[in-house]
């Protein structure tokens, strides 16, 4: 049936598929907030649970970077959420204003007051900052583990993804001095927003975004626009050099290596970028929540993150995208709902939900809700026992 | 695998020289700290030291059973279980249930009557978790055999998922706690440091349940066909072994080997939750890696080295981590060996594992 969907799809002239429908969707969800109110549904996602599947459709594009383009099967990929939040919590509060530290930093915060100590910078620029710390990281855990065969791979990702949130649990006690707070967490963290000589000469742009009253609304404004640059990066790099690369490392990596493409150095690109991604969504997310605790990083979001990319369709940025939003709606609103509705607490079982989702995807559709078209191929040559290269040369 | 020579000829050259001396230096250097700081300690506290090696001891052979279902599946059919550790977490749960609940095991009742029930109770969760095994390969990993190899593992771990939630929904959130089923009373004192019998008593189980396992490998007919399809599956098959019921089978003795692990963790230990099987079957998967994975006296030797690492990162008391730090520390371990040595202690070096 999805399979005539998409050749009806194909049938489409070229203006109705790639301009009138994407800025269709694209203006249904920028005024979202909008029309919200007026929906006469109930169900219909909350600002608050919108904000949050921004976060995770950066994750989610982030991830099928790592995992569908270049087959490497990443399961610590909270590592980098967790890093670029931190970044945010670290330099954006009063932390280093404690007895060790005492340090009195300021670049340009929205209404932090001259006086106040700690390191106060720009949260726009900690975005960027947190991601390419993340993209470090990522090549710094990269590096050594890369070589590794596709499955211990992912228990050495797995084993950092829990390494890394345990380290920052115990960083209040650095031999004596106290550098992320431990399980207190960070918090408050200075707030987003573009300063009242910008908002004076555009008044569309708040000073602060906790001032207005709709502030959600500007979050989300702002996770979409940063979900719209991670969407572009995604999919100007699958169709570049390097993301010909990743596929061709996924299907054979010996037959990619004859041809000359450097294995490692392609396998750290993944990683690096796929990390930037995580740690420019961590960075979002700590800033919006305004807090940062180690708790909120456990092995739990990186395989609600995975069970997106699945379920959505590895490699497919609609698919993944899609994935993400059923998911972190299920999550955060559908499924309280529902158990409201039948009068049991469903949230608590959640991740047995997922867990079934999983199997179930793997089971019964193992390419995805909306398969990339090589990766459908692929699953089911293997299932065929066909060759899965000649499948997929035949196939195009 | 090694990079495309035309990308750096300047760090190849001095790449195969370094990698050649890396592996040693870095495991003589983790080595030499761990030796460092035990000797340290023993130096320091030998009375301590003692004491809590042999609780290690004893924890090592709780790791050693569940370590040894992650290795024969993984020898089989090259999957690495995910949902092992969750097998085992159910296991505690049935002897929980069976054992405390149902036979009202809480320590009252007389050695002979106590050691008739417990037998009774661990075999019933041997049965269980077993059986349970070979269901959930037969529904969920089967079919993916020919599959992407990744899809299995993905597969592995929502498995691993449903089995904590059903055990989430069945048993609530909060920890089950027995009584002390094994006598807590000191076999005998090193200093002001006790040695339970408890501790014993667990060594003692699980030594016949490993001897009964080798000889179940080395000598029957069914062993033979294991070996054999670990060793070639495709060969196995046309001298007519029955390919399908020999992993079938694998995976019935890993389930049993995880049920009286887990019958023994929550008559040891006193207490089970519904998310046990995710740290501890992370920590007997190293084990498993750490003496080779597929090997099984590497995953004895393995699991035993773990269980004395973890008990004396915890307990000892001069320059350890300490237990807030204990996951990071098995971890390293995990990464450290399989970056540097992926065949494990025992492993021999092959092309493909590495």
């Amino acid at each position: 049936m999805t399979h005539r969907l998409s050749e009806a799809w194909y049938q489409l002239p070229w203006v109705v598929r790639r301009v009138v429908v994407p800025l269709a969707v694209l203006a249904l969800f920028v005024f979202y907030p909008k029309y919200v109110a007026q929906l006469p549904v109930q169900w219909a996602p909350q600002m608050g649970v919108m904000v949050q599947m921004c976060v995770f459709a950066m994750m989610a594009l982030g991830l099928n970077v790592v995992v569908g383009y270049a087959g490497l099967l990443d399961l610590g990929y909270v590592a980098f959420y967790a890093a670029g939040a931190y970044i945010a919590g670290l330099f954006a509060t009063q932390q280093f204003a404690n007895t060790t530290f005492q340090w009195k930093v300021h670049f340009l915060p929205v209404d932090v007051p001259q006086t106040l100590p700690g390191i106060h910078i720009s949260v726009w620029l900690l975005l960027v900052i947190a991601a390419a710390f993340a993209a470090l990281l990522g090549i710094a855990i990269g590096l050594p583990t890369l070589r590794l065969r596709g499955d211990y791979l992912a228990i050495v990702t797995l084993g950092f993804g829990e390494i890394i949130p345990q380290a920052v649990n115990n960083g209040d006690d650095v031999f004596g001095h106290n550098v992320t707070n431990g399980p207190n967490g960070l918090t408050p963290i200075d707030q987003i927003g573009f300063g009242t000589s910008i908002h004076n000469a555009v008044s569309i742009l708040p000073a602060n975004y906790h001032t207005e009253i709709n502030y959600l609304d500007y979050y989300y404004w702002t996770g979409l626009a940063l979900v719209l640059f991670t969407l572009f990066c995604c999919i100007r790099l699958r169709d570049s050099r390097l993301g010909r690369a990743w596929v061709a490392i996924r299907e054979d990596e010996i037959a990619a290596a004859a041809m000359g493409v450097p294995l490692m150095r392609t396998k750290t690109w993944a990683y690096a970028i796929g990390a930037f991604f995580g740690g420019l969504a961590g960075c979002f997310y700590a800033v919006e929540k305004n807090s940062t605790f180690p708790g909120d990083f456990t092995l739990n979001i990186s395989i609600f993150v995975l069970c997106m990319v699945i379920l959505g369709g590895m490699g497919n940025v609609w698919g993944v995208m899609l994935g993400a939003v059923v998911l972190t709606y299920l999550n955060y609103q559908g499924l309280a709902a529902v158990g409201r509705e039948l009068n049991i607490n469903i949230s608590l079982y959640s991740y047995g939900i997922f867990g079934g989702i999983i199997v179930l995807m793997m089971l019964l559709r193992p390419e995805g809700l909306i398969p990339s078209r090589r990766r459908r191929v692929e699953f089911r040559a293997a299932a065929e026992g066909v060759d899965v290269g000649y499948a997929v040369a035949e196939h195009e | 695998m090694r990079d495309n020579p035309a990308g750096s000829r300047a760090t190849l050259a001095a790449l195969p020289n370094f990698k050649q001396h890396a592996n040693l230096v870095m495991g003589l250097i983790v080595t030499g700290i761990v030796f460092v700081v035990l000797v340290g300690n023993a130096v320091k506290d030998w009375r301590q030291f003692v004491a809590i090696m042999l609780t290690g001891f004893t924890l090592g052979a709780m790791y050693c059973l569940v370590a040894l279902g992650y290795t024969l599946v993984y020898g089989i059919i090259e999957l690495i279980n995910f949902a092992h550790g969750d097998v085992f977490m159910w296991g505690s749960m049935f002897a929980f249930t069976i054992g405390i609940s149902w036979f009202g095991l809480d320590g009252s009742q007389t050695g002979l009557v106590t050691a008739a029930l417990v037998l009774v109770t661990m075999v019933a969760a041997m049965a269980l978790c077993g059986t349970g095994n070979v269901i959930i390969e037969r529904a969920v990993y089967k079919p993916l055999r020919s599959a992407p190899k990744l899809a299995p593992l993905i597969t592995a771990i929502g498995m691993s998922f449903i089995l904590q939630t059903l055990a989430l929904w069945r048993y609530g959130p909060g920890e089950r706690t027995a009584d002390g089923v094994f006598p807590d009373s000191r076999l005998f004192t090193i200093g002001i440091y006790g040695y339970a019998w408890k501790n014993l008593i667990v060594v003692l189980i699980t030594i016949p349940v490993l001897i009964g396992l080798v000889y179940l490998v080395r000598s029957t007919r069914q062993g033979k066909a294991m070996r054999a399809v670990a060793q070639d599956t495709d060969a196995a098959r046309m001298m007519g072994i029955n390919v399908n019921s020999t992993i079938s089978f694998t995976f019935l003795l890993g389930g049993a080997l995880a049920g009286a692990g887990g019958t023994l963790w929550v008559l040891w230990q006193t207490s089970t939750r519904y998310d046990l099987g995710f740290t501890l079957g992370l920590f007997a998967f190293t084990a498993a890696v750490l003496g080779g994975i597929g090997n099984l006296s590497g995953a004895a030797l393995g699991a035993f080295i773990i269980g004395l690492l973890q008990a004396a990162n915890d307990g000892l008391s001069w320059h350890v981590p300490g237990s807030s730090w204990t996951q990071s520390v098995v971890f390293a371990v995990l990464i450290l060996i399989l970056v540097f040595r992926p065949q494990g202690l025992l492993g021999e070096a092959t092309a493909d594992r590495a």
